[in-house]
């Protein structure tokens, strides 16, 4: 259906002022910080193994679905703290909170970890004129037992599957746990999420470490949540090169089992962390999102010049 | 047989599940950053009106139920079926009782009809959204009242029942409204 208004843009222009005011408020916040702003390749000979991101693929690589190995390669080569707004690129989101292709912030704080990040991202949202209440902070496993009724660590999978509508065949997915964990998050747990104030979510199972470091069970990472809807991603980053290796290497066993796409890892990346990434935290912030609920728009194509029907 | 992806599925995507045909109504994803990505959609029975949920693991697949609703014109009523014929191809096709019930209180003939057809069967009938019926039978209203207020039950030629002003009296013509079942204004002798 591409009706005669189709040319014109997703968001209104009032929205697009706002939306440069933001990326100008972002980009002064980090200037008064020392923190560098860099600008790495969208184009990659390699891409995400994760095993719930898809990436585009073209003729001469993978189009990015983040910048954290290039940013981490650099802080590995002695950058120290530096932050990035970019483009990013991920198959088969779209809803009216996705869009395919949509612009991230993320940065990296040399010497911090999860906890004294949180502390900028809430310090970035208050000076952005976000929000100005102090945020919350939650446990992961606090934020099960609080809305859907359960300890994620501790209950069994039918117990998991017992909370949860799910009409598809999981097949053999129907056993892992984090499976299910997700469907809950998605339908119960997340839209109840920082409705008040925004919330950090943190402690993650140590299954769902992603590029985090792993503390016994827990991983320490973390996800700002606001009004029910993910705004942000955080890891004290995992630094060691022969876990990184390995969890890469059963992601992509893993997608070959699911029978997916199996996108070559960054070598680059265990080469850089194998000469040494310092101690330090990173987060990716998805500045439509948070533009859309700073305006109180209906959706994320609100946000953006031209959403996917019509980019 | 034709399918169609959660990440194609639009309000009024006709789909079908376990032979049985929906029309989505909404259609919402939802996918943790890192996490399993869903569909949860809200679908309409397309034989009994009602509406349901349904959590669907994104890039899964539905049968795509063939329905097509076509403009047709009610016959009669053989007293097991009620007959419609297509304007243009003069093509008829009958309906059974649970696809018209809902219809057949409000038609009597020539009208033009909205017929749901799956699989080229009937499966429901939607009414003109306004219908000019006779008053068959209702009490007598009260003299002097012309506000209309309070109001009385009339039955129409076609079996409905609708509440109408005092002054409105059997033997009149009235129009209806069949999306909400009620009166409108007397239409004439």
């Amino acid at each position: 259906m591409k009706g005669e208004q189709h040319w014109r843009p997703s968001a209104t222009l009032e929205t697009l002022k706002a939306r440069a005011e933001l990326l100008s408020s972002v980009r002064a916040f980090f200037v008064a910080r020392n923190v560098l702003e860099v600008d790495t390749p969208i184009l990659s000979a390699n891409a995400t193994v994760d095993r719930h991101i898809e990436s585009f693929s073209t003729a001469n690589g993978w189009l990015q679905t983040s910048p954290e190995f290039a940013m981490k390669r650099l802080l590995c080569a002695g950058s120290g703290p530096i932050y990035q707004i970019c483009h990013v690129f991920r198959r088969e989101e779209s809803g009216r909170h996705h869009n395919s292709e949509f612009t991230m912030l993320e940065w990296y704080r040399p010497g911090y970890d999860h906890h004294r990040l949180m502390d900028e991202v809430e310090a970035l949202l208050h000076a952005v004129g976000a929000a100005s209440a102090r945020f919350e902070r939650l446990t992961y496993r606090d934020a099960f037992l609080r809305h859907a009724g359960l300890d994620p660590f501790e209950a069994t999978l039918e117990q998991l599957r017992s909370v949860v509508r799910f009409d598809s065949d999981a097949g053999a997915q129907a056993s892992e746990r984090d499976f299910w964990l997700d469907l809950i998050m998605s339908a119960k747990v997340g839209p109840r999420l920082g409705l008040d104030v925004p919330i950090f979510l943190h402690d993650f199972p140590a299954s769902q470490a992603a590029l985090s470091r792993i503390n016994g069970d827990i991983a320490e990472r973390f996800e700002l949540f606001w009004r029910g809807i993910e705004l942000a991603n955080g890891f004290h980053e995992l630094a060691d090169a022969d876990e990184q290796r390995r969890r890469f290497e059963a992601d992509q066993a893993w997608r070959k089992a699911q029978g997916q796409v199996v996108p070559p890892y960054d070598q680059n990346l265990i080469a850089a962390l194998e000469s040494g990434l310092p101690n330090c935290a990173g987060v990716a912030v998805g500045l439509d999102r948070l533009l859309m609920l700073m305006q109180q728009l209906p959706s994320v194509a609100a946000s953006m010049a031209f959403a996917g029907d019509r980019a | 047989m034709a399918t169609v992806s959660t990440n194609e599925m639009k309000s009024g995507t006709k789909v079908l599940i376990d032979g049985v045909p929906y029309a989505v109504i909404d259609n919402e994803y939802h996918k943790p950053g890192k996490g399993q990505a869903t569909n949860s959609i809200k679908i309409r029975n397309l034989k009994t009106g009602r509406v349901l949920e349904r959590t669907l693991k994104s890039g899964d697949t539905l049968e795509v139920a063939d329905i097509e609703e076509v403009e047709m014109q009610y016959l009669y009523n053989d007293g097991e079926f009620w007959h419609f014929m297509n304007p243009a191809s003069f093509e008829q096709i009958q309906a059974v009782q649970s696809a018209a019930e809902e219809a057949a209180k409000w038609i009597k003939g020539e009208e033009t009809c909205r017929v749901l057809l799956f699989n080229g069967v009937a499966i429901g009938v939607t009414p003109p959204n306004t219908v000019t019926l006779l008053i068959t039978e209702t009490d007598p209203g009260l003299r002097g009242d012309t506000s209309g207020g309070g109001g009385k039950p009339a039955t129409l030629e076609t079996g409905a029942v609708v509440r109408v002003p005092l002054f409105v009296q059997q033997g009149e013509m009235i129009k209806c409204d069949t999306r909400t079942g009620e009166y409108m204004s007397r239409a004439g002798k």
